[in-house]
């Protein structure tokens, strides 16, 4: 454990950069280095599933070995030795299975709180349920017996296996197939846990969800996988958020999140994804390779995606609706800041299935620094989705003269009654604007802060009261010493 | 070597005897075709496998076989000209690739001006001058399949010169011909523009054919607009039914000149115009602008990119099409500004109408940005013609066909009636009012 | 209060203020006036630190401390406040929020203690209301499409917020109708202080109908031409800058 000191030392360094760079000592549970079959059995073994879904696992491990890199996005890095990276890594605890609160460690709480995300649920903010995922684990969950009352069902991925294997087995993959891209592929084979969600039919989800990953162990991929499912009727309002500690080496963060809409149900899934991005000198930082689609299956279903990406060395994700449902609803929000050496390639898919679908994507993106930010969108109406109707904004923000701001739609139509509109503009963080918040008194780090916060503010809006104003101040954070 | 051998399928396909028809043996030109052949064998032509290609599939190249080169006897009478008589400072015409002298009409140009035959132009010597162009200007780097196997394979083409200074007021109008009546033809047309310094002039393409025989026209045009000069280069496709249109445009814009590029199409299966414009110094300018009007099972791609390497230039685009009946419209457009380009300035609009429900569009407006102090935006729409103002003129007692066509004029008139050489405009909307007439559009309500 | 010595700017490389001298005392309202491309304006800039403004000569003595050496937020801590010719539209940013954002960042520079969102709104509502500037005008963006006269209200509300100690309103009357202007100037009489000076740039007389200054001074070609007191404005606005804008002997 005599790294993990270091670490810490040279967190608590530069810990005003990025605050949640902390390392928990822990003992961990973990399986050897590497990745086989063996590997895979030996995770669906420690969390004992069924027969199906250490098939379904093992299935997606051999098609996973003769996927090629998908080497579209305009991001570069050396290629991924997965040999050399953990795929299981678990708190110890004393006891297996599901656990409730009094069982967790008392270390791990410790952390969870550092992170401003007390589990105590006498200590939670009025409102909002935590699934907290740490490294490959979930490791507590709360307010679960509330929500119980209402037939919701909220808990790890794990326990949900164990305990509503139908409904896992029912949804599982049905939006993400295992086999849809390489670095999904990979999640379905070696997945640890995630969080799972249902919501029975005509019940509004009392409380916002919310799950907050943590990758805490060195050297570990974080391979977590999330199923929402929201029954006919239903609402719910989901939140995510994402941190790891400073690590001089890339870690791998393969998740995939599912989500299904009935009739008439909506889901709203927030995210705030601030992994470690690395130093000034792109040393370090979280491989943020993530696929998250969800299907709007229901007449009138809505899906609605807001994210605020400020973390990771590279980003790579596209949140998606599939559109199947007639008069269904798909969003898309996103506030995506780079900075330093950070390379992002992010965007949305909106495909237009069903009469009537509509879709809004607004993308605002910031680049600073060295860094590459690309908007990477589709939206595709099908010849059956008549009456179909898009609309995407996208905004890039440049700030200094080193970085790199691009777009890339694709805008495919084949009906008639759709009407789909892009428009994308680029343009430098405005001088003006800057003096003027100076002449005011305000600082140059404050004013690039305020600025870019008032461009943001169409997505900013979206996000759930909470989540809001960390987003806002993340936003400040993250663009520190990028002018001047 | 398996290279020499798919070299040899490869080309072998289009036809036989690639050399140059007069021309003689000249080391740097068998240089060039050489480098050419060898990257042809080692890619073989695009596939939607290749993100630039990925909406256009040249299958339909595959089914032809092509027979030997063939000369059509065609009256002069009959040549699908857009200007009138006295309109054009010269008429070139070529037919299958080749200069026909006995159709052209080769009025005296004025000093410093040369407009001619490629083919021509190195039989009389010029080699040494046009070493230093052909095929520079476009450079030689990957993912230029097409322009590779015309410069693997280039019979003739257009050449012009113009001098420092020089200002022709006239349009040059250069008719490109297809005819295969018996087998299908291939032919590889290769032109040249200069534009030297603060020169001026218009040049009008028309592509044609005679008669429905099926033939591939895979044209390369390497343009440079020299400091201070501005060349207006206006296209009108209306090839054969049946043809497969391909052309290659690299253009190279130096400090304040300007490139005003306009492509009209409306004729072949398939065609992709690829145009690709280099805003090489301050103050360079360009606008690509292009219609499209598509029914049957035609398929055209546009395709282009716009480079700003230097500070302050700038780039203007918009492109329209209609699609009706199983038409399929693509428009990629690329917008790149270099990390010196500060103070660059692109605009680029794409708009597609839908008629039929079996048409479709596919659109990918691109910027890539590596400057902060520029100001960049770009928008795609697509939908259907505006059914408020279909009614309202349907209100107003207009029929429904002619309420149709003057609302597929108003959208299309638009981008023709603001092209700088404002003279040829009524031709190109006539081009307009001819498809309209062709046949009846948009189906039901 | 300000003292300003033989002051030379450029921009772009252009010579435009050509040794400037002005002193202002504490409590005075001083009003500059010239014609345009006099330099009128690029005072107000090298005076608020305006970036692209280079000061090449002279100095400028703000309180006891050099002026030129501090950064754009110090100066405005230090009670500098600019009224902007064309105030800066920010989308997205709700007035209510810069104008606390400012405010605080003002109040931490004096060391005093920030407002918590409660309190500031007690303080903003109570300048609303003084000043008779709708309530409409704090909850929407930055000047995101204010009018003309409400862009030019919103500065002095700024001003009232920020108390400063020398207040510079650059043109403040352009595009201004007659009850606006009277509305402004309203604002800045009732903020005459013994502890405040202010300086008035324009091009007109009319606003000094309403802010009686204490001393007129001509700007051409880069210096003062002329000083006075309030009756020189009066004579300009009958015979025009005639006399000042062929070349300077």
């Amino acid at each position: 454990m005599a790294a993990n000191v270091e670490t810490i030392e040279q967190v608590q360094a530069v810990s005003e950069k990025y605050k949640y760079g902390f390392v928990t000592d822990i003992e961990t549970d973990t399986a050897p280095k590497g990745l086989s079959e063996d590997i895979v059995r030996f995770i669906s073994h420690k969390k004992n599933e069924p027969e199906w879904l250490l098939q379904w696992r093992l299935k997606a491990y051999r098609h996973w070995l003769t996927m090629p890199e998908p080497e579209w996005a305009k991001v570069a890095f050396p290629p991924i030795d997965y040999q050399d990276a953990y795929y299981y890594s678990a708190p110890k605890s004393k006891t297996d299975g599901p656990k409730s609160l009094e069982d967790v460690d008392p270390e791990l709480l410790k952390t969870y709180e550092k992170l401003g995300i007390p589990l105590k649920e006498q200590e939670m903010l009025a409102g909002v349920a935590v699934d907290a995922v740490f490294d490959s684990v979930s490791v507590a969950t709360t307010f679960k017996g509330k929500l119980e009352e209402q037939g919701i069902i909220f808990c790890s991925m794990s326990e949900a296996v164990q305990n509503h294997p139908d409904l896992v087995r029912q949804y599982l993959g049905s939006v993400v197939p295992a086999a849809d891209n390489k670095h999904a592929c990979l999640n379905s084979a070696v997945f640890t846990d995630g969080s799972f969600v249902y919501i029975p039919k005509g019940v509004r989800c009392p409380m916002e969800l919310s799950t907050y990953f943590r990758i805490n162990a060195a050297n570990t991929g974080q391979f977590e996988r999330t199923l929402v499912i929201a029954d006919a009727g239903s609402y719910v309002s989901y939140l995510e958020g994402c941190t790891a500690p400073m690590r001089d080496e890339n870690q791998l963060h393969a998740a995939v999140v599912e989500l299904v809409a009935l009739d008439d149900a909506e889901i709203k899934y927030s995210t705030v994804q601030n992994w470690y991005p690395g130093d000034e000198n792109g040393v370090g930082g979280i491989y943020n390779f993530v696929t998250k689609r969800g299907a709007c299956r229901g007449r009138n279903s809505k899906i609605s995606w807001t994210q605020v990406e400020t973390g990771s060395a590279i980003t790579w994700k596209y949140p998606s609706c599939i559109l199947q449902g007639d008069n269904s609803v798909g969003e898309f929000y996103s506030v995506a800041i780079t900075n330093n050496m950070q390379q992002a390639d992010t965007g949305t898919k909106m495909i237009h299935l069903g009469k009537n679908t509509r879709s809004r994507i607004v993308s605002k993106g910031i680049s600073a620094g060295r860094s590459q930010q690309t908007y990477r969108g589709l939206v595709k109406v099908s010849p059956k989705a008549s009456g179909a109707r898009n609309h995407t904004q996208c905004d890039s923000l440049l700030i200094g003269d080193r970085c790199g701001a691009h777009t890339v739609p694709y805008i495919e139509s084949r009906n008639r009654n759709a009407i789909l509109e892009h428009e994308a503009t680029t343009s430098k963080i405005s001088e003006d604007q800057l003096f003027y918040c100076r002449q005011r008194g305000i600082s140059q780090e404050d004013a690039v802060a305020l600025v870019v916060n008032g461009f943001c503010r169409e997505v900013l809006q979206q996000l759930p009261m909470e989540f809001a104003v960390e987003a806002q101040k993340l936003v400040g954070i993250s663009l520190e010493g990028s002018v001047g | 070597m398996s290279e020499s051998t798919a070299t040899a399928d490869i080309l072998d396909r289009f036809g036989p005897g690639a050399a140059m028809a007069g021309t003689p043996a000249l080391p740097w030109l068998e240089r060039l075709r050489a480098g050419a052949r060898q990257r042809v064998a080692a890619t073989g032509l695009p596939t939607p496998k290749l993100e630039s290609w990925k909406y256009t599939n040249l299958r339909p190249l595959e089914k032809l076989i092509f027979g030997p080169q063939a000369q059509e006897r065609i009256s002069i009478d009959r040549l699908p000209s857009l200007l009138p008589q006295g309109q054009s400072a010269q008429r070139l015409v070529f037919v299958n690739g080749l200069f026909r002298p006995d159709l052209s009409t080769r009025t005296a140009l004025p000093d410093g001006v040369r407009a001619g035959s490629l083919a021509e132009a190195l039989a009389e010597g010029n080699g040494g001058e046009l070493s230093d162009l052909l095929g520079q200007i476009a450079g030689s780097g990957e993912g230029q399949a097409m322009l590779d196997l015309n410069t693997a394979m280039m019979t003739d083409g257009f050449l012009l010169h113009i001098g420092a200074g020089v200002r022709l007021e006239l349009p040059i109008e250069v008719i490109y011909l297809g005819a295969a009546p018996r087998e299908p033809q291939a032919f590889h047309p290769r032109s040249l523009i200069v534009m030297e310094e603060n020169s001026r002039a218009i040049v009008v393409e028309h592509h044609d054919g005679i008669g429905d025989g099926a033939y591939f026209a895979n044209h390369g045009c390497e343009v440079r607009v020299g400091k201070g000069a501005e060349l207006r280069h206006y296209k009108v496709q209306a090839e054969a039914e049946d043809a497969i249109h391909l052309a290659n445009l690299h253009v190279e814009v130096h400090a304040k000149g300007v490139y005003d590029n306009f492509i009209l199409t409306r004729g072949a299966r398939l065609s992709r115009n690829e145009v690709s414009v280099r805003l090489t110094a301050p103050g360079a300018e360009c606008h690509l602008n292009g219609v499209y009007m598509l029914r049957g099972d035609q398929h055209c791609d546009n395709t282009t990119t716009i480079e700003h390497l230097a500070p302050e230039t700038a780039s203007r685009e918009v492109f329209k099409g209609v699609l009706d009946e199983r038409a399929r419209g693509v428009f990629q457009g690329k917008i790149v500004v270099h990390p010196k380009a500060q103070r660059s300035d692109g605009h680029q609009l794409s708009k597609a109408l839908l008629l039929s429900d079996s048409a479709e569009i596919d659109a990918k407006p691109e910027l890539e940005i590596y400057a902060d102090d520029v100001k960049c935006s770009h928008g795609a729409t697509a939908g259907d013609m505006d059914r408020e103002a279909l009614f309202y003129l349907r209100a107003r007692g207009i029929p429904e066909e002619t309420a149709r066509h003057m609302l597929i004029e108003a959208f299309l008139s638009d981008t023709i009636n603001s092209l700088a050489a404002e003279g040829l405009c009524p031709a190109l909307m006539s081009s307009v009012g001819h498809w309209l007439s062709d046949a009846a559009t948009g189906g039901e309500l | 209060m300000l003292e300003i010595k033989n002051l030379h700017a450029t921009v772009g490389g252009k010579g435009i203020l050509k040794g400037l001298n002005l002193t202002i005392g504490a409590g005075e309202v001083h009003a500059i006036m010239g014609p345009n491309g006099s330099g009128k304006s690029t005072l107000s800039y090298v005076l608020s630190g305006r970036e692209g403004y280079d000061v090449t000569e002279g100095e400028v003595i703000y309180q006891g401390r050099n002026l030129l050496e501090m950064a754009p937020e110090e100066r405005a801590g230090a009670g500098v406040f600019l009224a902007f010719q064309y105030p800066v539209e920010i989308p997205g940013v709700p007035n209510t929020t810069f104008l606390r954002e400012a405010v605080n960042a003002v109040r931490k520079y004096r060391n005093e203690p920030t407002l918590d969102p409660m309190a500031f709104m007690k303080v903003l509502r109570g300048k609303i209301k003084e000043l008779g500037v709708s309530d409409d005008l704090i909850k929407r963006p930055v000047n995101v499409g204010f009018s003309g006269g409400e862009k030019k209200r919103n500065e002095i509300l700024q001003m009232a917020l920020l108390n400063p100690a020398l207040a510079i309103l650059d043109e403040t009357d352009s595009g201004l109708d007659i009850d606006a202007l009277k509305t402004v100037a309203d604002g800045v009489n009732t903020l005459r202080a013994p502890d405040r000076s202010v300086l008035i740039i324009t091009h007109y007389q009319r606003l000094l109908d309403y802010i009686v200054p204490d001393h007129v001074h001509v700007l051409a070609h880069g210096r003062i031409a002329r000083s006075g007191g309030k009756e020189l404005a009066q004579e300009l606005e009958k015979t025009g800058y005639a006399g000042f804008t062929g070349e300077a002997a």
